[in-house]
């Protein structure tokens, strides 16, 4: 007997979890089959923000395609920049100041950050509390306005360039970054004791939605997904690019794999950035941050080059293929967030409707970077 | 031909009473908006009127004045009568309502009972109206409804039976005389009746919150994962009665709470008894419904389910056992 045939044993029916509802932020639609409130089968169905980024790739030169990278991951856009040039350079040979490479990972630190604490205030906003989400906005308005100081926007920076970045930081934004981790380190221990030691909160988390390291390597998830199941997997350490070998710092592990292990990570890695960025600003180099020799009209060497980096939601991966012209041939992007959804189906199986819907709040999701 | 003055009376307070579980629906959302805001840090509505005071006002024209959609679909008789299931109770309640020695519209007898009576019939309202709309949302929604308040009706009833023994009356007004003069005869210390006197206001108040569908046991409507649950088709005022029937059983959950274990409109120092103590009392009761609203995420429905079936029943029908051993010991 079919699998099909199987569910309609028993009397199920199938409900339509999005592409609008205020559980999947943003336009994801997951088809349940549902046996009262459990989970029978879930099926994610993309494709309703598709924007043919890596078909977009090769239509436009190299530098055009640059602001694409940031708007995939609107939240951590900082990190795709970084990930892109970075690949570019090596395909173009082009040698980065160190003064630049430090500037590009105190911002991206801080990008991820904001990001982390944007992902709380959803995640308790999916859990049905709705006040620590404007905390948490009010902490991440701070970064914001560090970042829009130094790199002039908000949200889609595309701040750095092939061979450093755009602007040197202003004598503002060190003292600025120090007094917001200052303030950040302050309040840490009040979301812990509003959010985290909340008895509903774990109730609703502990021991509920797990995710076993098997499944994270059978669907290929990375970052805080993985890293919550037990996974030490951080390409920040383990394929290190940029400064990040010469920084201090831990990568948070936590075996459980439960709702409540991979909220951790993510409140760990909160306090981690914050140390990062600490020890980058006190290295942080005199000299330029744009490399001088970097070509106008970039035509990288005939290859095929790959580089990933550690995002907010994992490791984003871009196989870049130059065949010597000023468009890219081919570009691949390895988007995080969809292989940490593709294990939803299979991790939600047998759950009810609202554990269900903290295990996808857990996984952190950004529908734009999912369809790319 | 003369009207009998009983009649002239009860048309007033029937009057006052709708326009008193209106008022207090409307501005009620607004005390509920102003102390989200400032709970979360930012002002709260500020546009409309001073300190937004005529907020409401705009929100129920907007309300009003939308257009009443009847999906294709939907059962036409249940999607209407269900918001207005479950406004009339909650306004019917109200009647039996002492706010202070003269201000009760009905002085029953069995007052108790009908607030309590009145009171199930909400979950019926709920119940039709998210079945009448033919939504898979509202109709799980549904299912969490009836069988949150099959839980939660028995350690609230229980402990009600438990304040009728103390009282030996069902009527509310005797039962708030009995607690006159000072805070230490109120029921919530009265500790030689039964020792767990306060732990039976607070499980009082908890099924209160479970009752009224409120956060963190907002099961029903749980915008984050049913989108809204029972009222996920109603559109304008259809929404808007339900709206207003949720904060009218808010406010009688609390005048509840108030007259059983609060002393009603007793002052707490023995001075001026009087409605406005009664009134204090409940709104810093609803006060604190929406504090925890705002402060804690929602629970689960099945973490709901245990905790009034494992911990709430068995803790209130203890309570019972000790008051009736402590009445027969202490008062024969």
């Amino acid at each position: 007997m079919s699998a099909f045939a199987q569910t309609q044993l028993k009397e199920t029916f199938v409900i339509n979890l999005g592409p609008q509802h205020p559980a999947t932020h943003g336009v994801l639609r997951v088809k349940l089959v549902m046996d009262g409130e459990y989970i029978v089968e879930a099926e994610p169905v993309l494709g309703y923000i598709h924007r043919m980024h890596e078909k977009m790739g090769e239509n436009r030169t190299w530098a055009q395609f640059m602001p694409n990278t940031g708007r995939m991951d609107y939240l951590h856009a900082l990190a795709y920049n970084h990930g892109y040039v970075t690949v570019v350079e090596r395909a173009a040979g082009i040698k980065v100041p160190e003064r630049a490479e430090y500037i590009r990972v105190i911002t991206a630190e801080l990008n991820r950050i904001s990001s982390h604490l944007l992902w709380f205030g959803a995640f308790v906003l999916d859990l049905g509390g709705f006040t620590p989400l404007l905390y948490a906005f009010d902490d991440r308005e701070q970064i914001l306005d560090l970042l829009e100081s130094v790199t002039g926007s908000r949200l889609t920076y595309s701040y750095f360039r092939f061979g450093g970045v755009y602007n040197d930081i202003d004598g503002n934004f060190v003292p600025g970054a120090l007094a917001f981790i200052k303030r950040l380190r302050e309040r840490m221990p009040m979301y812990h004791a509003l959010v985290t030691k909340n008895i509903i909160l774990r109730k609703r988390l502990e021991d509920i939605g797990f995710i076993t390291p098997e499944m994270c390597r059978k669907y290929g998830a990375t970052g805080p997904v993985a890293r919550g199941s037990g996974i030490n997997f951080d390409v920040r350490k383990h394929e290190p690019y940029s400064i990040y070998p010469e920084l201090d710092f831990d990568v948070p592990v936590y075996p459980k794999g439960d709702s409540m292990a991979r909220y951790l990570v993510r409140m760990d890695e909160i306090e981690q950035s914050m140390r990062i960025v600490e020890q980058a600003i006190a290295k942080l180099p005199e000299g330029p941050v744009m490399a001088e020799k970097a070509p106008k009209i970039l035509k990288p060497a005939k290859g095929d080059y790959y580089h990933a980096v550690e995002t907010a939601r994992g490791s984003f991966g871009l196989r870049v293929v130059s065949d010597g012209t000023n468009t890219p041939y081919r570009l691949k992007l390895r988007s995080p967030t969809f292989s940490n959804l593709s294990l939803f189906g299979e991790a939600c199986q047998g759950m009810l409707l609202p554990d269900a819907l903290a295990l996808m709040g857990s996984l952190d999701l950004v529908i734009p970077e999912i369809d790319r | 031909m003369s009207v009998h003055p009983e009649v002239i009376r009860l048309l007033i307070f029937l009057v006052g009473i709708i326009a008193f579980a209106a008022l207090n629906a409307a501005y009620l959302v607004w005390l509920e908006r102003k102390e989200a805001g400032h709970i979360q840090r930012r002002i709260g509505p500020k546009e409309v009127g001073w300190f937004g005071l005529l907020q409401p006002l705009a929100d129920g024209i907007k309300l009003m004045t939308k257009q009443l959609i009847v999906p294709a679909g939907v059962d036409p008789v249940l999607f209407r009568i269900a918001p207005i299931l479950v406004m009339i109770p909650a306004i019917m309640s109200f009647v039996t309502i002492p706010f202070s020695d003269t201000l009760v519209a009905r002085n029953l007898d069995i007052g108790l009972l009908a607030v309590f009576a009145f009171a199930s019939v909400n979950v019926l309202g709920l119940l039709l109206g998210a079945w009448g709309s033919r939504n898979k949302y509202a109709v799980i929604s549904a299912a969490r409804v009836v069988s949150q308040n099959v839980a939660y009706e028995i350690p609230m009833l229980v402990t009600v039976v438990t304040m009728v023994m103390i009282s030996h009356t069902m009527n509310l007004t005797k039962i708030v005389g009995q607690q006159m003069g000072g805070f230490w005869h109120w029921n919530f210390f009265n500790l030689t009746a039964s020792p767990l006197m306060p732990v039976a206001f607070l499980i009082f108040f908890v099924c209160m919150l479970a009752e009224t569908n409120r956060a963190p046991f907002d099961m029903a409507e749980a915008e984050s994962e049913l989108i809204a649950g029972a009222f996920t088709e109603y559109p304008g005022m259809g929404f808007g009665v339900f709206f207003m029937g949720e904060y009218a059983n808010i406010v009688i959950g609390c005048s509840m709470a108030t007259i059983l274990f609060l002393g009603g409109w007793d002052c707490p120092f023995g001075l001026y008894p009087g409605v406005h103590w009664f009134l204090l009392k409940m709104y810093l009761l609803i006060f604190t419904v929406i504090w925890i609203r705002w402060t804690y995420p929602r629970t689960t429905f099945y973490g709901l389910l245990n905790l009034s079936w494992k911990i709430l029943i068995p803790i209130s029908f203890f309570n019972l056992l000790l008051t009736s051993a402590m009445l027969k010991v202490f008062k024969p």
